[in-house]
Parts: structure tokens; C-alpha cells; sequence
């Protein structure tokens, strides 16, 4: 009887009291962690697709200036921050996916490069650092396309620094000596 | 007033004040605090060691610095904070990534004299969030709070929005929390005293700002 008799005032105290708003700012300081660890996800997926493939890492700023979330806008951040790390983790698998299948691909034209012809696969498609590619051609030129003589040449990588600088000195000379030939046409 | 341990240690003299977070803020954002330390200092050119140290500075930080900066641990903690007040990181950079962006752009950390260059090479160092002010236009001591209605930054016509997080002084706020400085209270060309602040985030060691702004303020007294 006395515990039925006080069960309103007890469901009134759950439902009312003054324990709700802590529990509220209890629920914000978990969303806070959560945010925190989400963005730790996303930081770590940017770094690991950055130069392979883009990731979606922004989001809409809630705020204008900077001001207190309430628990709804903290839960549209965490929302939007987990969008975020799936969209990234997908793009990063899809891209891996990619790969492996142009890694597969390179070791069929290595074996059998006339079944690939002129196919032309780059390091940067296989996620490979720096320049270079396999390129399915013929050898000796028309005279292995007419004799189905096909070999997949690799590369030898970027260009050296020094014959860059070679083809920029060279570059002004020539223009300097096609223009000297044609003053010196027009003078004659 | 507290002072700084590391500051005390290395008969670091003025040690850091320390200023104080409204509670509602403080329950809301453990570990965000405000430490300021007050320089003898003029704006002006930068002198050729501290152009020097730019450029060094330059010379260590890369492209690949830059993508991984989110990864370590203080960036990290102003980045979350950023997003937990509301902010994208990504459009409102962070005082470190926003210098380490500009770096790769510029092609180098640029002079821009004194307290500017001072406060970089800190922040570029430790990766925390510093401030200047002019200190003999800060009334009392720097705090964190929320503005009331009918606030607004000196200097700018429209209110804030209630709510809005501020750095204040004892009598008005002085800046917006990672945001403009309000007029009359940045460092100027008639300063002629300093006070450079570092806002703490949870995540960022006291170890951390201690040092920051003892890198600041000893580049700013040495000028």
C-alpha cells in the first residue's frame, strides 16, 4: 500500500527530477568522445588514401561561430563524421580492389603480352610511388606488329634531374639558334 | 594567478598566468583552460634570426608533414575540439594547419615581423593554438565564456549570437574563440607591452603550452 501509494511521486521524480539534465550533459560529453574518435578514424584514412584516391572528409559546419552543441547538433556532427569514415573506408576498398585487379592485370600481359596490345598500365595504377609504366608494344616495330612479335616494356622510371635541366638549357638555345638562322635569312 | 611549473624550472621570468573557464564551459569541455604571459615587446620587422628560424623552419616541414598533421596528437585535439564547438577543421583551419598550408603554398614560412612571426614559429613548434594581445588594452585577467545577449567584439556593428565562446577580458570579450581579434585590443603600432595567449584543448599537455609560450615571449623579448 505505502509503495503504491508513493509510486506517482517516484514516476514524477524519473521523469522530471533534476537527475535528467545531468544525464543530458553526461550523454553530450559521450558524444564529444565519440566525435573525438571519429575524427582520429577519418584522420588516419585521409593520410592512408591521400595521393591514391580522394576521400570525402568534410562536413557542413554546424555553427557559425563557435558556441556550445546541444545534444541534437552533436548527434548530427557524430552522424555526419561516421558517414564520413564508411564513405572513406568504401573509396579506400573500392581503390584497393582497383589495384589488385591492375596488378593481376600486368602479370597477364607479362605472360602473354600479343593478348594485350598496346595496353599501357601505369605505377600510379597499381599504387605504386613514382613514375613509370608497362607498356604492351610490339618489338621491332611495324615489322614485329606484322609478325605478332609483342613484348611489354617496362619504363626506366621519372626522368633524372640532370636531363630535365639538360632539356631546359636546351630548350632556349634552340629557340636562340632558330631565331639567329632567321635574322640571318633575312639579312642575306 | 598560477604560475608555470616548466616556466619556475627554468627561472623563467614572468611565468604564465593562468586564466580562468566560465563552469558551465569548463563541465561541458574538460581540459580547456586559457594561459597568458605579458612581454615587454614592440610590433615591427622581425630581426634577421628570427627571419633565420622561419626559414629553417621551412626547410623542415614537408608535403607529406601536412597530410599526416591530423594524425598527431595536439592538432588532433584542436581539430576534434573545433568539431565539438560547432566548427569544420577544414573551412576554419586550425592555427597549425592553417600555417603548415600556408607554408606549402607560399613555398615558406613568410615574414610578417613581430609578434606575428614570434607566435608561427611557436605554433609551427608545438602545435598550440597561440593569441596576441595588446596587454595594457586587457582589463584584468583572459578567460573563456559564453557571450550574453547584447555582446559584440568592439569594432564590429553586428551582436553576437548568444552563447557565442569568447575570449574576455574583465570587462568584454577580446576576441572570438579561434576567431577576429575585437578592435583596439590586437597588438598594434602604438603596443608597447605584449600579452600572448595559448588556448589549451583537452589533449594538449600543459608541457606543450608551457613551452609555447616560452618560445613566443623569449623570441619577443630577445628582439
Amino acid at each position: 500500500m505505502t509503495t503504491l501509494s508513493g509510486m506517482p511521486r517516484l514516476l514524477d521524480q524519473t521523469l522530471h527530477g533534476p537527475d535528467v539534465a545531468v544525464d543530458e550533459r553526461e550523454a553530450r560529453l559521450q558524444l564529444r568522445r565519440q566525435v573525438a574518435r571519429l575524427e582520429a578514424e577519418l584522420g588516419a584514412l585521409f593520410g592512408e588514401a591521400f595521393g591514391h584516391t580522394e576521400v570525402p572528409h568534410r562536413i557542413e559546419p554546424l555553427a557559425a561561430a563557435p558556441r556550445v552543441l546541444d545534444l541534437g547538433e552533436l548527434e548530427v556532427v557524430r552522424d555526419r563524421l561516421a558517414d564520413r569514415v564508411a564513405e572513406a573506408r568504401s573509396a579506400l576498398v573500392e581503390r584497393a580492389r582497383v589495384e589488385d585487379e591492375n596488378r593481376e592485370l600486368v602479370e597477364r600481359m607479362l605472360a602473354a603480352p600479343q593478348d594485350f596490345k598496346w595496353v599501357r598500365v601505369s605505377r600510379e595504377d597499381l599504387g605504386l610511388h613514382g613514375c613509370g609504366h608497362w607498356h604492351s608494344r610490339p618489338r621491332l616495330g611495324p615489322l614485329g606488329m606484322l609478325m605478332g612479335w609483342w613484348q611489354v616494356k617496362v619504363s626506366s622510371g621519372c626522368p633524372l634531374a640532370g636531363r630535365l635541366a639538360a632539356v631546359e638549357h636546351q630548350v632556349p638555345a634552340r629557340r636562340a639558334e632558330i631565331s639567329e638562322t632567321r635574322q640571318a635569312g633575312l639579312r642575306t | 594567478m598560477s604560475t608555470g611549473a616548466a616556466g619556475e624550472r627554468m627561472g623563467w621570468v614572468p611565468a604564465p598566468r593562468q586564466g580562468w573557464v566560465a563552469p558551465h564551459i569548463a563541465s561541458e569541455f574538460p581540459g580547456l583552460g586559457i594561459a597568458w604571459v605579458e612581454v615587454d615587446a614592440k610590433p615591427g620587422r622581425s630581426p634577421e634570426p628570427v627571419r633565420q628560424r622561419l626559414r629553417d623552419l621551412s626547410d623542415r616541414t614537408y608535403g607529406s608533414q601536412a597530410i599526416r598533421l591530423r594524425e598527431r596528437p595536439i592538432p588532433w585535439a584542436y581539430r576534434v575540439f573545433f568539431r565539438q564547438i560547432g566548427l569544420d577543421p577544414d573551412r576554419t583551419r586550425t592555427p597549425v594547419e592553417q600555417l603548415t598550408l600556408d607554408r606549402l603554398h607560399d613555398g615558406g614560412f613568410r615574414s610578417h615581423g613581430l609578434p606575428t612571426d614570434a607566435l608561427n614559429v611557436a605554433i609551427v613548434e608545438t602545435g598550440v593554438a597561440l593569441r596576441a594581445f595588446d596587454a595594457e588594452a586587457v582589463k584584468g585577467g583572459l578567460c573563456i565564456r559564453d557571450t550574453a545577449p547584447g555582446e559584440s567584439l568592439a569594432g564590429q556593428a553586428a551582436e553576437m549570437a548568444k552563447g557565442t565562446l569568447a575570449i574576455a577580458d574583465g570587462a568584454r570579450p577580446v576576441g572570438l574563440l579561434f576567431g577576429p581579434t575585437a578592435e583596439g585590443l590586437g597588438v598594434e603600432k602604438g603596443t608597447r607591452r605584449i600579452a600572448v595567449a595559448a588556448v589549451q584543448v583537452k589533449g594538449v599537455p600543459q608541457i606543450a603550452v608551457e613551452e609555447a609560450l616560452w618560445m613566443a615571449a623569449s623570441t619577443l623579448e630577445a628582439a
